[in-house]
């Protein structure tokens, strides 16, 4: 399947880039250059294959329902771009 | 002194040779001397690796002193290190100190290794020349202006330019394997759930397993021997018995099974690598092995898989980069679209976004049964392929890396070109099984390993093999003429 | 035209384990905000999930209640999109195989019972809170409640009316707390409910398209906020326009649905199996022995006190809809030795103060032993029954013991003969008119004129008169 400008553009929207102006046909063309290498795919026939998820037929181990954090508030807030009264900020959100 | 491998250290350590302090100095003196023109390094950590050796040190002297303690090493900046930068090689976490040690980091530390800092790496681990990282690309010792490999590219350079003995490294599709045989060293991809994924920034959940890197397969068991076992932080990783990795090297290879798969050693394969192969694969029989050949039918079909479900998982792997909690954010974001969408796209590389890109792709309503559905079934395939053919053969032996270190630049037009490097390596990362990778000799004076193989949870036969290779051959000891980087040796 | 509405719903039930679901962060509120938010839920570079055993038990558990089938096999999926209160840029969750599938649920709504279908309840993980306060124009984000787990429990759209949909949330809300996997507050948001609606000509098959409304936090506005959307699209296509669907929201103040701004943009969710968990494996082991561990549920209490206690099947249903109801009232019952005046007094005069005074019943300042004792002495010809309100106001108030309050305050019933014959006499004496009509009076007026008398003696004697001993020494008296 090929892929146009506005397709790739949709695509940045979703995955939160911006594609600027300049750099949209080059970045069209190398997404079609990858989506030609994995379209071999189409050509298989899996009907009757179980999709794998992981490599390891393993389950999900279990975590006892426990209280093991303590408050690092202070530590993990000193990472962060912009803070007040202990809350991350980020531009006003409207719902 | 910096010649020496880490067992030799090791040794020396425990006779009393020098200090941890002492040799821990010398080699921060020799990274700091090379890194300007190797740029291995992102970071190194002088003040915290001399404290580290001081604490080596009397622990020694208290006579409580483990194998590892007190021998420099260096990680790559994929693991979280408590206080210091952990970047990935990408400008997003160019500020991220990490509060917390990867689970692989405080394994090590608990040994009583000397970090020295941080090695460069491919942006997020993505990459096969080191060609993406924000910090630059790194020059593979052996040659200016030639690739590491990647995109373990700066711990594989760090190791072959005998600035540490030994580096960590992670793989998702090669990026330990690729780079050892491209600098001459020798590299384990160890299975999938065999070392915690705890701490380590994410690149593809379901590929992506730490694992030693150094000189020697010995170097690597006792790396290994640290590294591995069970982490209840880590859903994936499994509680599975760490076998006693130092006792199987000198297991004698008489029997072995070794297979050759046909699809590897097909027209397409670089005659010059087919010969080095073929050379180690004589030289192993010789040694009482027998020789197979086996097929992996579905052989061609990896890349593709691989370029489905690796940037499928790290397109939302690395939805968590929004600039709220910590890493970069841009200026001024005019409102919350803004403020994602120009953190991500100022702060992430092309290849990246590329990746970031195709994965959204795949995993598109319309579009996820056709790509990424398909992949996992065409996962399965070259799974089923190596559980065939571990029926008949104990160990598989193939081409870590197309041929030798390509030159920077020259396969950047099209990302395509990148994506076909690691064509030995990323079937071994889609079906979790580990691998290792050993020099086996030169291809035009440029450094190539071997791959071998092995079915789940086999690290040990891997190591013992690779080992007794290594008792056979001096092609690990080679090493790069330092010369042409100003150093004396 | 005649319409029929069309609902569904998708609750959200808060668990109640000690730490999150993929994280050993508690999942206390209140506190300061983010001080329970650790490196996992703050999706720091290289943490990872593990998952709580507990909230697998709790949905379990929940599956075993509506007499769903549980899924051995299921899997966590990433729903992807951004949004500034979900760390990791996804919310994990359960889509193609969830933990729990399809199960029933009973309601009853005006007298008759009915049944709504359960599509299926998964397990997910809640995201942050945005405080919208003006930080200088910017919204602050506290992530002490992202990760804490959370059931979702979709339904079929079952419901024809706003009221069958009150019922069956007030079924979910009363089978969860009966679990005790929940405490089902909706005013704390332990329980969320979004309603699918939409309105189809009487008659017709197929659905009409629907707007989902979001996040209706309390019984009541559910109800409102389903007729107010009702009329709403009844309103627009009868005017000749079309339902679109969307997400809507209701506002309570005005009295009206919405269009939710920042669901507009149309959203590719990109699920896939998340790579960092593996398969839910669920022996059947584990289930038989939480099944074995399952309390009675409403139903089964309810049909049990009409059959053991025999009661209506109404007062059976008011006082099993809360467990903690259902436990006083046994406890009521078995002290007392009189279902049916248990029944009466926890379900009217307790139930009453409590919703006067705002409590559940779990704070109420009369334990039911008192009630019990209270209702002993009743039946014991101790005290009246006015008396005994007297009695239960004293202890409501002050608390304290039935027979201390009764001896101290002197409320005993006197039955003493010498004492009522001469508060009789008395009456009869003040009152004799009144004698001297009765006695003039033919035989069927008699009874009639009789309470007078009664009343009166009733009224010198505080209400503490013996009504039995009372109507003896007064037949005798104007009969002689």
């Amino acid at each position: 399947m090929s892929i146009d400008a506005k397709g790739v553009e949709k695509l940045a929207q979703l995955a939160r880039l911006d594609i600027s102006e300049k750099d949209i046909a080059a970045t069209t063309r190398s997404i079609g250059e990858v989506l030609k290498l994995v379209d071999q795919l189409q050509q298989l026939d899996t009907r009757q294959i179980e999709p794998l998820s992981h490599p390891l037929d393993a389950k999900q181990r279990l975590r006892a329902d426990r209280v093991t954090e303590t408050n690092q508030r202070d530590a993990f807030e000193a990472l962060a771009p912009l803070c007040e009264d202990g809350l991350y900020l980020v531009p006003r959100v409207i719902e | 002194m910096h010649n020496k491998t880490l067992r030799e250290i090791s040794n020396d350590l425990a006779s009393g040779l020098y200090s941890s302090e002492e040799i821990t100095g010398e080699l921060l003196a020799r990274c700091e001397r090379l890194n300007g023109a190797l740029n291995a390094f992102i970071s190194i950590t002088p003040e915290l690796a001399l404290a580290q050796a001081r604490q080596a040190d009397a622990r020694r002297a208290k006579g409580d002193a483990a194998a590892l303690t007190g021998v420099p090493m260096a990680h790559k900046d994929i693991f979280c290190t408590q206080g210091i930068r952990t970047s990935a090689g990408s400008h997003m976490l160019d500020n991220f100190i990490s509060p917390y040690d990867a689970t692989v980091v405080e394994r090590l530390k608990a040994d009583g290794m000397v970090c020295l800092g941080k090695t460069n790496m491919d942006e997020f681990a993505m990459g096969s020349s080191n060609e993406t990282s924000w910090y630059g690309p790194v020059h593979n010792p052996w040659k200016k202006g030639a690739v590491p490999g990647g995109s373990s590219g700066g711990s594989a350079a760090a190791v072959a330019a005998r600035m540490v003995p030994a580096t960590t490294g992670t793989d998702t599709g090669g990026s330990i394997r690729q780079p050892a045989s491209l600098c001459g060293i020798t590299g384990l991809k160890p299975t999938y759930g065999r070392v915690s994924r705890w701490g380590m920034v994410a690149f593809a959940s379901s590929l992506d397993q730490a694992g030693p890197m150094a000189r020697t397969a010995e170097d690597c068991a006792l790396l290994l021997q640290s590294m591995a076992g069970f982490d209840e932080r880590d859903s994936t990783c499994m509680d599975y018995s760490v076998e006693d990795y130092l006792a199987a090297l000198e297991q004698p290879l008489a029997g072995l099974r070794i297979g050759l798969p046909r699809e590897y050693f097909n027209h397409g394969l670089d005659p010059a690598m087919g010969a080095l192969l073929q050379a180690a694969a004589d030289l192993l029989q010789a040694q009482g092995a027998t020789l197979h050949e086996v097929s992996l039918p579905h052989a061609d079909l990896a890349i593709s898989t691989y370029y489905i479900i690796a940037p499928a998982e790290c397109s939302t792997n690395l939805s968590r980069y929004d600039g709220v909690r910590y890493g970069y954010r841009c200026k001024d974001p005019a409102n919350l679209m803004d403020l994602y969408c120009r953190s991500r796209s100022e702060a992430f590389g092309d290849e990246v976004k590329r990746r970031i890109l195709v994965g959204t792709y795949v995993l598109s309503a319309g579009f996820y049964d056709a790509y990424y559905r398909q992949a996992q079934k065409a996962r399965r395939l070259i799974n089923n392929d190596f559980a065939s053919a571990f029926e008949a053969v104990d160990l598989i032996l193939c081409p870590s890396a197309l041929g030798a270190a390509f030159d920077m630049g020259s396969k950047t037009a099209n990302p395509v070109d990148m994506y076909k490097e690691d064509l030995y390596t990323i079937p071994v990362n889609l079906a979790g099984l580990p691998a290792l990778t050993a020099p086996c000799g030169f291809i035009n004076g440029m450094p190539a390993g071997l791959q071998l193989v092995a079915p789940h949870f086999a690290e040990a036969r891997l190591l013992q093999v690779a080992h007794q290779y290594q008792q056979l051959t001096d092609w690990h000891l080679a090493r790069p003429d330092m010369r042409i980087w100003g150093e004396s040796s | 035209m005649s319409w029929e509405t069309v609902i569904g719903l998708e609750v959200h039930i808060q668990l109640n384990t000690q730490s999150k679901i993929f994280s050993g962060s508690a999942t206390s509120f209140g506190g300061d905000p983010n001080v329970h938010a650790s490196a996992i839920d703050l999706a720091l570079p290289g943490t990872l999930p593990v998952l709580n055993e507990a909230a697998v038990s709790m949905a379990i558990e929940f599956g075993l209640a509506v007499d769903a089938p549980i899924n051995p096999h299921s899997v966590f999926e990433r729903k992807n999109y951004f949004y500034p209160d979900l760390p990791k840029g996804y919310q994990t969750s359960q889509m193609a195989e969830p933990i729990v599938g399809a199960g029933t649920v009973l309601i009853e709504v005006e007298g008759s019972t009915r049944s709504v279908r359960i599509h299926h309840a998964h397990l997910e993980e809640d995201a942050g809170k945005s405080l919208h306060e003006d930080y200088h124009g910017f919204t602050g984000i506290d992530l002490n409640r992202a990760g804490t787990p959370l059931l979702e429990i979709v339904s079929e759209p079952d419901m024809r009316t706003p009221a069958e949909a009150v019922a069956y949330l007030k079924k979910l809300h009363s089978i969860v707390t009966y679990l005790g996997i929940s405490d089902g507050d909706m005013s704390q948001g332990s329980m969320r409910c979004d309603a699918n609606v939409s309105v189809r000509p009487l008659g017709q098959q197929e659905l009409g398209t629907r707007a989902e409304l979001k996040n209706i936090n309390s019984f009541r506005f559910v109800e409102r906020a389903i007729e107010v959307e009702v009329e709403r699209q009844i309103d627009l296509i009868e005017s000749g326009g079309k339902v679109t669907q969307e997400t809507r929201l209701f506002d309570p103040d005005k009295d009206e649905t919405r269009p939710m701004r920042s669901k507009e943009v149309a959203n590719d969710y990109r699920y896939f199996p998340c790579p960092d968990l593996l398969p839910v494996i669920i022996e059947a082991e584990l289930i038989e022995q939480l099944r074995a561990r399952l309390p009675e549920l409403p139903d089964a209490k309810r049909q049990r006190f009409q059959a053991d206690y025999g009661l209506s099947e109404y007062d059976a249903l008011v006082l099993t809809q809360e467990r903690p109801t259902a436990d006083y009232f046994e406890l009521v019952a078995a002290s007392s030795g009189d279902a049916k005046l248990a029944a009466n007094w926890v379900s009217v005069e307790l139930q009453g103060q409590l919703k006067k005074a705002g409590l559940p019943i779990s704070q109420s300042p009369v334990p039911a032993d008192q009630v019990g004792k209270l209702i002993a002495r009743i039946r014991e010809g101790v005290i009246s029954g006015r008396i005994a309100k007297q009695v239960f106001a004293l202890l409501w108030e002050q608390g304290g013991d039935v027979d201390k309050i009764i001896a101290e305050q002197g409320l005993q019933q006197v039955s003493d003969s010498s004492a009522l014959e001469a508060m009789v006499a008395e009456v009869l004496a003040g009152n004799p008119e009144q004698v001297q009509n009765y006695r003039n009076a033919p035989a069927e007026r008699q009874p009639k004129m009789f309470g007078f008398f009664v009343g009166q003696v009733m009224k010198i004697s505080k209400g503490q008169a013996n009504p039995a001993e009372v109507n003896r020494i007064l037949h005798e008296k104007l009969n002689a």
